[in-house]
């Protein structure tokens, strides 16, 4: 259970409030207008931002002034996921250990993962040679091997197009299940709230609604819903 | 705002400022403590103060004015060699001061090429010597500066504008005044300022080329009173006058906002505007060919001159050459390191340090180094360490020019990857920054290294007879009226110089 507790963000005229409980290992999208503060939502999680008040807590432990690294989630951006500079193999290792140096055990951990998402014989190569799929994929290996309880996608996959979307979104949705993690997931597209998510996070009016199942939210949207998707 | 969880950290780049704070402004405390404020100045140091601004304020004038038409041509014509050219305008800011006057005594001097040329022509010959030399050497070390930055103001100018002029059917006069002089008017300032502020520290071109009654510098004054006439009261105080003028002109300058960056982005870009009449290429011809010459002709007469006694070098020049590069190499690692980790602390009190190092003259500090040094050993026993530390701080800030928007870029595109990764300290540093800076870093230690190399000030006041970097034995040699020597020893010299700038540069593009 992750638990946001009466969590304020200021940042000059922008504001956003939140006090809800998010279950652990469930699909949830995050939806709203651009600009009420679905990303920031996820950096305050992450913990790229720190909230001006309130707390942050994990499974009842607090972990509000913990850094990025040592909280329980694995984050995927719009853009830079990986390091340019470094091979494939590096980009997913690090996902493991930041320091790139592996034992047997885990290089073998490494490669599992890279088979795990087809890129094994791509191991050496550098992102600037692949695709934006594939790209995405190496940056999947790596939350693979980051093997946190919460994945944290801030639409990673924008850039591609629809049916390779769809196929990532499939991926995630496998690497979840195996794991046993769950996914909190910016999204504006309604049909990727209803193809892909338990729950819906509506995100509107400097408020983050509390998560409420998919299929229920869109039958009895609120107001706010409402205006976003516009009358039809 | 909200504040960031992550701290950046702080803790390397807070000490080195301090380091560099207590480096800077214990000297200068040390000075007033011991001889106070000056209470009223000699003739003779009222004629320095007044010398250095005349030829600062004319140092830049000409610089800046000469530099508007050879940047416009630069950026208005794309021709064979442009790109060398370019390169010729960056060539002089890391030429030794003392390669330099060589070279500009082979093509100016007495016996030069211009005087040769004159006399066969049964026209009376010009003095380098003086105020007008002073000038030359300036000019010669600043249009180049100017006309980067200017031709940095040009390509600033939206392509789509000249498009726009081009399609109103503007003649050049128009485009000026509609394009080309707003941003002169904003750019000028800034270039006149920098070149200013520069020349006010002039010291090495001083000792070469002017000097007497009528032709020091404070900065000369300085060395003088220290060095011929052991009055240190008197170099103290007219160290603390140096220090007034140039903080004095910093200030004002940070006031006015608008000193000109030292970047280089001089990337290729299409041309969308170029005057086809032939009178204006005539003109663009022969601008760009005397600022070439102008530039061009004295590094080519030390390299002509110094080939014919390069192999007989006396042994004296090589231990000095020997000593130069083990100073440059200890300067620039440790320039860089206080670069480096200024430039992590990415605040702007980080800046600020950083450019003390524009505001304080090398003989400046080393009067007041050697005030501290002095009660307790023998300051020329310490003349290698000292020109370390203020070759170090002299290089300071151009080296943090370099290497902080590059921290910050990397910072802004990878940061929150590697926060997220818990990339941290040693990691961080040899898998994100060292393979994404390297260039940079190349870059920034070449520069450290070869100003460093080329650096005549402080070890002047501090060495002794058996001491000498490779500029300072060039001096000597000169002065000694040993021409050949000096010669030869000059083309080493720019060897060195130019020879550690491209190893340490291209050691950081390789592979990058």
């Amino acid at each position: 259970m992750l638990e946001l507790d009466k969590i304020l963000v200021r940042q000059g005229a922008f504001s956003l409030a939140a006090d809800c409980k998010i279950e652990a290992a469930k699909r949830l999208v995050i939806t709203g207008p651009s600009g009420a503060g679905k990303s920031t939502l996820l950096s305050v999680i992450a913990g790229f931002f720190a909230p001006s008040k309130g707390r942050i807590l994990w499974q009842e432990r607090e972990i509000t002034q913990a850094t990025p690294s040592e909280r329980p989630v694995a984050m995927l951006f719009q853009d830079g996921n990986l390091f340019p500079h470094l091979t494939v193999w590096q980009n997913a290792a690090l996902g493991l250990r930041p320091s790139l140096k592996l034992n047997q055990d885990e290089k073998a951990r490494v490669k599992a993962a890279l088979e795990r998402v087809e890129l094994a014989e791509f191991a050496q190569r550098k992102p600037g040679d692949l695709s934006g799929g594939q790209q995405s994929r190496v940056a999947l290996a790596r939350v693979l091997l980051q093997d946190k309880p919460l994945i944290l996608l801030d639409e990673p996959f924008a850039a591609l197009g629809p049916a390779l979307r769809q196929q990532m979104l499939a991926l995630v949705d496998e690497i979840a299940a195996e794991r046993g993690a769950g996914v909190l997931m910016v999204s504006h597209d309604p049909q990727d709230a209803k193809s892909f998510a338990d729950q819906v996070i509506l995100v509107a009016d400097g408020q983050v609604h509390a998560p409420r199942e998919t299929a229920e939210i869109f039958a009895n949207p609120p107001a706010a819903l409402v205006a976003y998707l516009g009358e039809s | 705002m909200a504040r960031r969880v992550v701290s950046v950290s702080n803790g390397a780049g807070a000490v080195s400022a301090t380091l560099v704070g207590v480096l800077v402004l214990v000297p200068i405390a040390v000075i007033l403590a011991q001889v106070g404020w000056p209470k009223n100045l000699a003739s003779a140091d009222w004629a320095a103060l007044r010398f250095t601004v005349l030829q600062a304020v004319m140092s830049a004038v000409l610089s800046a004015v000469l530099a508007v038409p050879v940047a416009r041509a630069l950026a208005r014509r794309r021709f064979i060699g442009r790109g060398a050219f370019v390169l010729l305008m960056g060539a002089p800011f890391i030429l030794p001061v003392i390669v330099a006057v060589l070279g500009l005594l082979a093509v100016f001097g007495r016996a030069g090429f211009l005087n040769t040329l004159l006399g066969n022509m049964g026209l009376p010959p010009v003095n380098i010597y003086g105020l007008h030399g002073v000038v030359l050497a300036h000019v010669f070390f600043n249009l180049p500066l100017a006309v980067r930055l200017l031709l940095q103001g040009w390509e600033a100018i939206p392509p789509e504008r000249f498009r726009l002029a081009t399609a109103l059917g503007m003649r050049p006069v128009d485009v000026m005044r509609f394009l080309e002089w707003p941003m002169l008017r904003e750019r000028l300032p800034g270039v006149l300022l920098v070149v200013f502020l520069i020349c006010l520290s002039s010291f090495a071109v001083a000792l070469t080329l002017g000097g007497g009654p009528g032709a020091t510098t404070l900065e000369l004054a300085i060395y003088e009173a220290f060095r011929l006439e052991f009055d240190l009261a008197r170099a103290a105080g007219l160290a603390l006058v140096q220090l007034a003028l140039v903080v004095a002109v910093g200030l004002f300058a940070l006031r006015l906002g608008k000193v000109a960056e030292f970047g280089a982005g001089l990337a290729k870009r299409d041309v969308l505007w170029r005057p086809e009449s032939i009178w204006l290429k005539a003109q663009d011809l022969l601008v760009l060919g005397l600022a070439a010459g102008f530039v061009g002709l004295p590094l080519l007469a030390v390299i002509l001159k110094g080939i014919p006694s390069f192999l007989d070098l006396p042994s004296s020049v090589f231990t000095a050459a020997y000593t130069s590069v083990f100073v440059a190499f200890c300067s620039m690692v440790l320039c860089l390191l206080a670069a480096f980790s200024l430039a992590s602390a990415r605040r702007g009190w980080a800046e600020v340090i950083g450019l003390l190092g524009l505001a304080i003259s090398p003989l400046v500090l080393g009067v007041g180094l050697f005030l501290m040094i002095n009660p307790f050993l023998n300051p020329s026993a310490l003349s290698l360490p000292v020109t370390v530390l203020v070759n170090a701080l002299l290089a300071l800030p151009f080296a943090l020019r370099v290497l902080a928007p590059e921290y910050a870029r990397v910072e802004r595109d990878y940061g929150k990857l590697a926060d997220g990764l818990g990339l941290q300290g040693l990691a961080r540093f040899r898998l994100l920054l060292w393979p994404q800076m390297r260039a940079s870093l190349g870059f920034a230690a070449g520069l450290a290294a070869a100003l460093s190399m080329g650096d005549l000030g402080v070890i002047a006041l501090f060495a002794d007879s058996e001491q000498a970097t490779l500029p300072l034995q060039i001096y000597r040699l000169m002065g000694a009226y040993r021409m050949d020597a000096a010669a030869g020893a000059a083309l080493l010299l720019l060897g060195l110089s130019y020879g550690l700038f491209a190893l340490l540069d291209w050691g950081g593009r390789k592979g990058a």
